[in-house]
């Protein structure tokens, strides 16, 4: 194939990504492959410590929801289907998926899937990496870890669609690559054709958010609209052999996708524009230029790349102690001064309590929580909302916490409204570390079929 | 007089770990050459000054009339262990279009 336009659409971003948007690019779209990006740093995580309970399970908790909902269109219109879902148990994942496809009118339906990212047990032999975060070993994390997954590259997208299974599960994979292994596959870019890989990078790195692309994360009333925001569809890219990429949604569905969103996306999660790194490439995006084509139509142009690094990049995540937090409102006339002393109350009988917490922190919502105290004079707020969050090892610590919080209804300062005890989470933190590539073996099987 | 990011600037904020970038994109040329002489790390590192000791390192895209600011150390920790009620710093973006900066 290396005379027609591929279309790669964006079916998810994250796990819990909205689902009817996906349906609608699908069935009208004319996509040739829908990819969807539903691990964040820590979810893997997560599933790991679900497998670990159920070794059937450990891939992400809405797999079966989202595939039944866009398996049945994407096989009725021959879309390939490319996610890492997979999570900790990509091969659980097809497992799973082809025993529940023939309900949902798929019967006969394989599944590649892509294993070797999962790294942990061979990080046990790596204990003085140090960490990218503060430089210290890996050793300092290792008796708390839950997983280690290597962030793989296109390379083995690419080999999974080389069985020729219209879907493909990962664990793992950089984002921007579940999108450029379609690319590899259809048009046989050479896997050091960096300027390829750059304009494919690019190209994943504009959709692997969704609707952020498409008018998402963007509206501000007055200043910046975004017509039928409610109805927000999500993009498609068309790229031809030679690299060129167009940035599309489908006619009638609802945001805006132009210069000023493409701007937006692709500065998102980007630190030094010189040197965005993927398991892929290097990308460049300072020359980078959006030019409009037509109503929701933007050519992306400019992308350069470099050689890719010598290391898989590995996020580990590890056991961090719980998050206990509360909250509780205050209204009207000196709202503010009684939020205030419900804080002090809460702290002090925490405090007698004998309960001792590392780190806790107190917000006043309408004044504080989200940009923070920064000493410029604001008007006091007729309503104020009381947050308190604290880290402890001990989880009835972080529980009594909300408890104290929600207290404050019948035994803190008056008229507390909405007291709430929002429970304490188990929490894995992520720090990563860079393993070299010779390191990782991958694999790519297929499941179902004779 | 002085004029507000906001009206010359549209922003997204995204993260990593404890670090956050916030891009800084011009409505036109004009909004650019300002933002471009003006919005120096001097200047951000002062508005998020009280969530973090920085640093704060200033990328300018001319092409796109776009700057890109990263800042470190101020996700309360990282993401994923962060006691923020916003512990991505979603929101950190407004902050950055309330920067006023100085007319002459």
């Amino acid at each position: 194939m290396t005379d027609r336009t591929l279309r790669i659409g964006a079916g998810c971003g994250f796990s819990d990504d909205r689902i009817p948007p996906a349906v609608e690019l699908i069935e009208h779209g004319d996509l040739d492959y829908v990819c969807c990006e539903c691990l964040a740093e820590r979810t893997i995580a997560r599933e790991a410590l679900d497998r670990a309970r159920n070794p059937g399970r450990g891939y992400t908790p809405s797999m079966l929801e989202r595939m039944a909902a866009i398996l049945p269109p994407s096989r009725a219109r021959g879309v390939r289907i490319v996610s890492n879902m997979g999570a900790a148990n990509p091969r659980g994942a097809a497992r799973a998926l082809l025993e529940a496809a023939p309900s949902w009118g798929c019967p006969g339906v394989t599944c590649a899937v892509v294993l070797g990212d999962d790294v942990t047990e061979l990080m046990r032999d790596h204990s003085a990496l140090p960490l990218l975060e503060d430089g210290t070993p890996l050793e300092s994390i290792l008796p708390r870890m839950a997983s280690a997954n290597a962030y793989l590259g296109a390379d083995v997208v690419a080999a999974g669609l080389a069985t020729g299974a219209p879907i493909v599960l990962t664990g793992r994979v950089a984002d921007p690559s579940l999108f450029l292994g379609p690319m590899l596959h259809e048009f046989g870019w050479a896997y050091d054709d960096w300027e390829k890989l750059a304009a494919g990078t690019l190209a994943g790195h504009m959709l692997e958010c969704t609707g952020q692309l498409t008018g998402g994360c963007f509206a501000d009333p007055g200043m910046k609209e975004v017509e039928d925001l409610a109805g927000l569809g999500y993009p498609f890219v068309d790229v031809t052999a030679d690299g060129a990429i167009t940035l599309g949604k489908t006619p009638g569905s609802g945001g805006r996708l132009d210069v000023a969103t493409c701007k937006e996306q692709v500065l998102y999660e980007m630190h030094d524009p010189t040197a965005y790194i993927t398991p892929d490439c290097v990308l460049d995006i300072t020359d980078v230029e959006f030019a409009p084509e037509a109503s929701d139509r933007v050519r992306a142009s400019g992308a350069k790349g470099r050689p890719r690094t010598p290391t898989y990049k590995v996020v580990v995540g590890y056991f961090d102690g719980y998050i206990g937090a509360g909250e509780v409102g205050y209204a009207g006339i000196n709202a503010l001064a009684r939020a205030k002393l419900a804080i002090e109350v809460v702290k002090e009988r925490l405090r007698r309590r004998g309960l001792f917490y590392s780190e806790m922190r107190c917000d006043l919502i309408g004044m504080n929580s989200l940009h923070g105290e920064d000493g410029r004079a604001k008007a006091e707020p007729y309503e104020v909302r009381v947050r308190i969050a604290a880290r402890t090892d001990d989880r009835k610590a972080a529980v009594a916490v909300g408890d104290e919080v929600r207290a404050m209804h019948m035994q803190g300062p008056g008229a507390a409204g909405g007291g709430v005890n929002l429970g304490a989470r188990e929490i894995l933190a992520v720090k990563s570390v860079l393993l070299p590539r010779d390191q990782v073996r991958t694999e790519v099987l297929v499941e179902g079929g004779q | 007089m002085s004029v507000r990011v906001y009206d010359l600037a549209h922003s997204r904020a995204g993260d990593k770990g404890n670090t956050s970038n916030v891009s800084v994109i011009a409505y036109d040329a004009a909004a650019w050459e300002i933002l471009r002489e003006k919005l120096t790390e001097a200047r951000v590192l002062a508005a998020y000054r009280h969530l973090t000791p920085g640093p704060v390192r200033r990328y300018e895209l001319p092409k796109l009339q776009a700057l890109n600011f990263v800042i470190e150390n101020v996700l309360g920790g990282g993401v994923t262990r962060s006691l923020a009620i916003d512990p991505h710093g979603k929101s950190l973006s407004a902050l950055m279009l309330t920067i006023e900066l100085p007319d002459a």
